[in-house]
Formats: structure tokens, C-alpha cells, sequence
């Protein structure tokens, strides 16, 4: 066969493979999402006593925290990680496109957006201080670090205050080991706040290794505490993290919630031994909450009782106190 | 393309008026490659979003499924290289490697979201790509006349970039028109990857030679023996020390964000304005490499990197680096396959780019080691200013190893 003989031969290939793609596509595109029931906002939805969460489509909802199997009442935009403190709320929305993107929305009481900040990466994390005053995310952007390909951190805190804004806080002055480190391949993830709006914890990797770092914003410097601690996430009495600690190589068993008292550092599991992999939040002073799967648990932070669903279809949960 | 009517005015072989300036079988390998890079960069560009937006996995977990087998892919590449001499069929082992990573795109949503399957089919993916770029490479050297190969391999490395280009616009134009059906972009990459094969088999030409008798040897041991000869052990060489003092991209966009004070928002967009000059220059210094010597635009494109590296440790022009780095590739990537495969024998051409492929991989990989320790250590300036002494007086040495070939 020639080349000109085989022009149809492909011309054939292109009408079949492009039907093929075309139309896998166009089904795609109709097959029925599944339908979330949320009611209508009922205005105030930021009340103290509400359980905000996103739901399996992405929207912001809440429910009572005395009936959380009541149908969620839509109460905002459309998230990938949400939280709320204080009257002051955070959305990392993801924006994919050729180049992928994410914007950290911040929004008042009536979930109407007050500042807009445009990150690179997609959607990791996001926190906000008991007072509503700092907000936290974190993003992670592929392709930009040594190991051709690997992913790197990128995270953020803004003073809602202020106005001040960091994108990248890798810059800021690390004492690990009791000596100040500098490395190429530093990385933050899951910062959370004290009641101060100063002191913050936050995991630090670097070397393979990952850290729990304690931070002072004012004077813009992080220590590391101790080793093997991520995603902290400070109870509202600001005494103890709950955070997940890496207890396996394999993937699927990776990871374990730990509650640490810092008065005494001293370190329980709690009683979920299924691998979570979500920066916890506290229901109460005596309880966290996390997404397993496609809904979110609830386990007590002491290391006794059990996990237990507490909202199906659900992630990023968040207590308005 | 380029329509060489005088060509025969340069007393190359004369050809018919209006041929295509490169041969019809590297255009179609072109071809292939434009393709299906469109396939794989598609599906490059959405995996992370897919793994952890769509599956949940958290972004150590797809850092263990990137850094995958790369010792593998090595030991493929070698492997699969001297196969393809052995039997002296570059498009087959080619075609496996195409068509494996083809195979790999409707494995991904089948994998579900299981990391162990997950990973094995990246995996795959990769051994694929390790099996087809030697013989692909070997097949391009030997069909375009010896004193073409730069342009060649300019020509085949500009369509290659436009295909990566292209990749990622497509993905989301079809993440965009299903309203975010990941499985739809994997299906329609696939569709892509397997035009990506047909246009292989139905218009890339092996060139099988019957091998004279007796029978050259074309065992690996053989393949290794290709070292003994000076010439190309000097380019291997040459290739992995130069390997050892380039600084990986990731490294150099990085820097740059830093230095350039450059919005977190534009990040990903360095790696584009690269690619984007290596698009705009291959075919130019390609031809030039013809015409002044493969080696010294191969040297001159690592004084472009030296170059590059001394503009990021001073003002940090942005579009001054960019330009550098796009200029290195152009007239390194292509060139060094120019200029290496007119000095190995036909019947072990592919095992020998796959060991000069695999030398300079790995010593790259090394280099990031290094790199990054020499940052941890002393700091990012520091570290830099290492690196570019460092390729500095390497290309200086290269210039000694290499003046009695040029």
C-alpha cells in the first residue's frame, strides 16, 4: 500500500476514533449526577450551633448540631475545602484549566465575598482562627520540586485584619534541631491558629521527614517541636492537637489520628485505626471531626470510645461556636 | 514544512523539486510523536487533579505514585534498545512502547482508586516510554542522509513539543465541555494514543537492512562494547558529566518564581515559555548544527544554560532565562542524538542511543541529589554558583574531549 492508498485507511481510523472519544464524551456529560438534596438557605446561616460541611457536589451547607441527619440548608458557593470562625469564612475554590488554579475566597457573615486571592495548584487545606481574623490554605502545585515531577506545598496566610497577605511561607526563619535550617525542599501544610491570632502550629517536611512546627507570626518564625506529626489541628481550649501521624508504608494503612497534650507532649491514638487523611476539626472541646470516606466521623479526642458517622456525604466540617 | 527547492544547489543529493525538506519517515515519526504526546500530556495534566480532587488521595500519596521506577524504566530502556537490535526491528519495539502507554488510559479510571493499581499502571506507562525513545531515535537518525540528522531531529523535536503543548489545552476543553468527567479525558487520550499507533504502523518504515553474513553480533555484551570505541565514549562521557552539573528544570523555575518575585498564579507558565522556545528554535539550530558541527551548537547550548544560570544569580531577567533555557534545549536534546548516531554501526544504533540516553538520565537524577544537597547546605545562590562553575568548566573540558571530532 502507498502512502496515498493508506489516506483512507486512516481517514476511517480518525472518523471511528474520533466517534468513539465524541461520543464517550457526550455521554459523560449527561449521565445523571447524583442529586443532593439540600433545602433552600434560610438566611443566617452562619448561626453559632450549626455544623457547616461541604457537600458531595461541593456546596457549602449546615446543619443543626443536635439533628445532624436533617437535610443540609445550602448556605453557600460551591467549595473544595471549606471553614468558617468568627463571622469570617474561607473557600478554596479549584479552577481547572490548562493551567491549573486555585482562588482562596474569603467571605463575611453573609457568606458575601470579601477578598479574592489567586493561587496557583490545587486545593489542599484550609483553616481560620477561633476570632475570624487569620486565615489559613494550603495549596499543592505538581512539578516544582527536585524529584522531576513530585509535588510541592505552597501555603498561605492572610490577616483578614491587615489586609497582609503571604503566598508561599517557605521563606520564614526555620530552627530545626535547635539550628536554623535552610533546604531546598521545605514544605508547609495544615497550619492552625491559637486563640491569639499569633501562635500557630503547622507541618513542616524536609529530608523525607515531616515535623510539627510551632509558629510565631509576629515575629515571622517557625521551630520544630518534634518529629512525625501532620495536619495539627488545636482544640478550641488551645491545650491539645489532634493530628495524624504516619504508622504504615503502605498507602492504604498510612496514617493514624493522634491527640498531644502539650503541656506534656505527650501522645495518645485515638480510638479511629482507620487511615484518615484529613486535617481534623473539633466538634467540641472533647471530640474531633474528620472525613472518612465520602462522609464525616466524629471519635472522641481522648483515645477512648469510638468512631461514629456524623453527617453522610460530607467533608470539611466546621462548628460555628 | 519546508519546501527545498535549491536544495541541490548545496551539492547535497539532488532531489525531485518541491520534496519535503526532511525525510517522509521522520515527519511521520514526528507525526506519531505530536500525537501522542497530546495523549500523554492530557492525561499529565489532569492526574493530579483526578487523584485528589476526584479520589481523595493526598498529595504524599501521589508523590509516592510519581516517583515511581525509575530504575526500571532505566533497565527497560536498555533492555528494549538491544531487543530492537537483535531482531533489527525498531518500529516493533517502538510500537510496543506506544501502544502499551495507549493501553495504560482506560486502565487509569478502571484502576478506581486504588494506589496499588494506580501505581502499576503509571508504572506501565512509563516502561513503555522507556521501551520507544531509542528506537524511535535510532529509526529518526537512520532515515534522514547523514548530513541532515540535526534538522531531522529539530524537525521531530518541535512537532514532539507542539504535541506537549497542545496536550494540556485539550484536556480541559474536554474537562470543560462534560462538566469535569475525568474518565471522558482518559478515554478520549486514549482514542488519541491509538491514532498515535496507527499513524506508526501504517506510515513509519523500519529500516530493515539484511545484516551481512556472518551475522554482525548484536548481544548486549556487544552493545556494551560500543564504549570501546573512542569517539562515541567520549560523547557518552561528555554527556552524563555535563548531566551531572545541569541543574533540573523544576529547580530553575523554581529559582526564578523566587528571584523574579513571580506571582504564584504564573508558576506554571515557566515551563511553557521553555517549551515554547525549543519549539521556535529546534528546527533552526538543528539545521545549524548541520552546518557549523553538531558538537560545538551541542557545546554552545550548555554556554546558553551557563549563560541562563549567571542571568538567575544576577538581575533574573525572566524572559532572558526563559529564551537561554529554551535555546540549551534546542541545540542539546536533538543534537546529541545527531551526534551520536553517525558514529555507531547501523545494527547496534538503537542499543547505542538507549546507553547514551540512559548514562545521561541518570546522572541528571544524580545532579538533583547534588543540587539539592549543595542548597540544604549552603544556601540557593550558593548552589547555583556551584553548578554554573561547574558546567562552566565542564564544557571547557568537553571542548578539549571533543575538538578532535568536531
Amino acid at each position: 500500500m502507498n502512502p496515498i492508498r493508506r489516506l483512507p485507511v486512516l481517514l476511517a481510523a480518525v472518523a471511528v476514533l474520533g466517534g468513539t472519544a465524541a461520543g464517550y464524551a457526550a455521554w459523560a456529560t449527561r449521565r445523571d449526577p447524583v442529586p443532593v438534596p439540600v433545602a433552600a438557605a434560610d438566611g443566617g446561616v452562619l448561626r453559632p450551633g450549626r455544623l457547616m460541611f461541604r457537600t458531595a457536589t461541593g456546596q457549602v451547607a449546615g446543619v443543626p448540631l443536635g439533628d445532624t441527619a436533617a437535610l443540609p440548608a445550602a448556605a453557600g458557593p460551591v467549595c473544595s475545602r471549606f471553614s468558617t470562625a468568627g463571622g469570617t469564612s474561607i473557600c478554596l475554590v479549584a479552577k481547572p484549566g490548562a493551567l491549573v488554579s486555585t482562588d482562596a475566597v474569603i467571605l463575611d457573615r453573609s457568606m458575601r465575598e470579601t477578598r479574592r486571592i489567586r493561587l496557583a495548584g490545587i486545593p489542599n487545606r484550609a483553616g481560620m482562627s477561633q476570632s475570624g481574623r487569620m486565615a489559613s490554605w494550603t495549596v499543592f502545585v505538581t512539578g516544582d520540586s527536585y524529584n522531576e515531577g513530585g509535588f510541592s506545598t505552597w501555603t498561605g496566610i492572610l490577616d483578614t485584619r491587615t489586609g497582609y497577605a503571604v503566598t508561599n511561607m517557605e521563606d520564614i526563619p526555620l530552627t530545626l534541631n535547635g539550628r536554623r535550617h535552610h533546604a531546598v525542599d521545605v514544605n508547609y501544610w495544615g497550619v492552625t491558629f491559637a486563640a491569639d491570632d499569633n501562635r500557630f502550629y503547622a507541618t513542616l517536611a524536609t529530608g523525607g521527614k515531616t515535623y510539627l512546627v510551632e509558629g510565631d507570626y509576629a515575629n515571622w518564625r517557625v521551630r520544630a517541636l518534634r518529629e512525625n506529626a501532620e495536619c495539627p489541628s488545636l482544640s478550641p481550649d488551645g491545650t491539645r492537637l489532634v493530628f495524624k501521624k504516619r504508622v504504615s508504608a503502605d498507602p492504604r494503612r498510612m496514617w493514624r489520628l493522634h491527640m498531644l497534650e502539650l503541656s506534656t507532649m505527650r501522645e495518645t491514638p485515638l480510638a479511629e485505626t482507620t487511615s484518615v487523611d484529613d486535617q481534623v476539626a473539633w466538634l467540641d472541646g472533647r471530640t474531633v471531626m474528620y472525613a472518612k470516606g465520602p462522609d464525616v466521623w466524629s471519635v472522641p479526642a481522648d483515645g477512648s470510645g469510638a468512631p461514629a458517622p456524623l453527617v453522610r456525604g460530607a467533608s470539611s466540617p466546621v462548628v460555628v461556636r | 514544512m519546508y519546501v527545498s527547492a535549491s536544495r541541490a544547489a548545496d551539492g547535497a543529493v539532488p532531489r525531485p523539486r518541491l520534496s519535503w525538506a526532511v525525510p517522509g519517515n521522520v515527519f511521520a515519526l514526528g507525526a506519531v510523536s505530536l500525537v501522542t504526546d497530546i495523549s500523554s500530556e492530557m492525561v499529565t495534566a489532569v492526574l493530579p487533579l483526578y487523584l485528589t480532587l476526584s479520589l481523595g488521595l493526598s498529595p504524599l500519596q501521589f508523590g509516592l505514585l510519581d516517583g515511581l521506577s525509575f530504575g526500571v524504566t532505566a533497565l527497560v530502556r536498555l533492555a528494549g534498545g538491544n531487543l530492537a537490535d537483535r531482531w533489527q526491528r525498531r518500529k516493533l519495539i517502538a510500537g510496543i512502547g506506544y501502544g502499551l502507554s495507549a493501553l495504560c488510559k482506560p486502565a487509569l479510571p478502571a484502576a478506581g482508586g486504588s494506589v496499588v493499581a494506580l501505581g502499576a499502571v503509571i508504572a506501565v506507562d512509563r516502561i513503555g516510554k522507556g521501551l520507544r525513545t531509542a528506537p524511535r531515535d535510532a529509526l529518526i537518525s537512520l532515515s534522514a542522509p547523514a548530513g541532515e540528522l540535526g534538522q531531522a531531529f529539530g524537525v521531530h523535536r518541535a512537532m514532539d513539543t507542539v504535541g506537549a503543548l497542545l496536550g494540556p489545552l485539550v484536556a480541559f476543553a474536554v474537562l470543560t465541555g462534560t462538566g469535569g468527567a475525568y474518565d471522558a479525558v482518559f478515554v478520549v487520550s486514549f482514542c488519541v494514543a491509538v491514532l498515535g499507533v496507527l499513524l506508526l504502523v501504517m506510515y513509519v518504515r523500519d529500516r530493515r537492512t539484511p545484516l551481512s553474513v556472518p551475522r554482525p553480533a548484536t548481544s548486549s555484551r556487544a552493545a556494551l562494547g560500543l564504549l570501546r570505541d573512542a569517539a562515541f565514549r567520549r560523547v557518552c562521557v561528555v554527556a552524563a558529566v555535563l548531566g551531572l552539573v545541569t541543574v533540573g528544570d523544576a529547580f530553575v523555575y523554581l529559582l526564578l518564581q523566587r528571584r523574579g518575585g513571580i506571582d504564584a498564579v504564573y508558576f506554571p507558565l515557566l515551563s511553557i515559555g521553555t517549551a515554547a522556545v525549543y519549539l521556535l528554535l529546534a528546527v533552526p539550530v538543528g539545521r545549524l548544527a548541520d552546518r557549523l558541527g553538531r558538537a560545538p551548537v551541542f557545546l554552545a547550548g550548555h554556554v546558553a544554560l551557563v549563560a541562563a544560570y549567571l542571568v538567575l544569580l544576577g538581575p533574573g531577567w525572566l524572559v532572558a532565562v526563559l529564551v537561554l533555557h529554551g535555546t540549551f534545549y534546542a541545540a542539546t536534546d536533538g543534537v546529541l542524538m545527531a551526534v551520536a548516531g553517525p558514529m555507531l554501526p547501523e545494527h547496534l544504533r538503537t542499543s547505542g542511543l538507549a546507553l547514551l540516553q540512559t548514562g545521561q538520565a541518570t546522572t541528571r537524577l544524580l545532579s538533583s541529589v547534588l543540587f539539592g544537597a549543595v542548597w540544604t547546605m549552603y544556601g540557593s545562590t550558593q548552589g547555583l554558583a556551584v553548578m554554573a562553575a561547574g558546567l562552566a568548566a565542564c564544557v571547557l573540558g568537553a571542548w578539549f574531549a571533543m575538538r578532535r571530532y568536531m
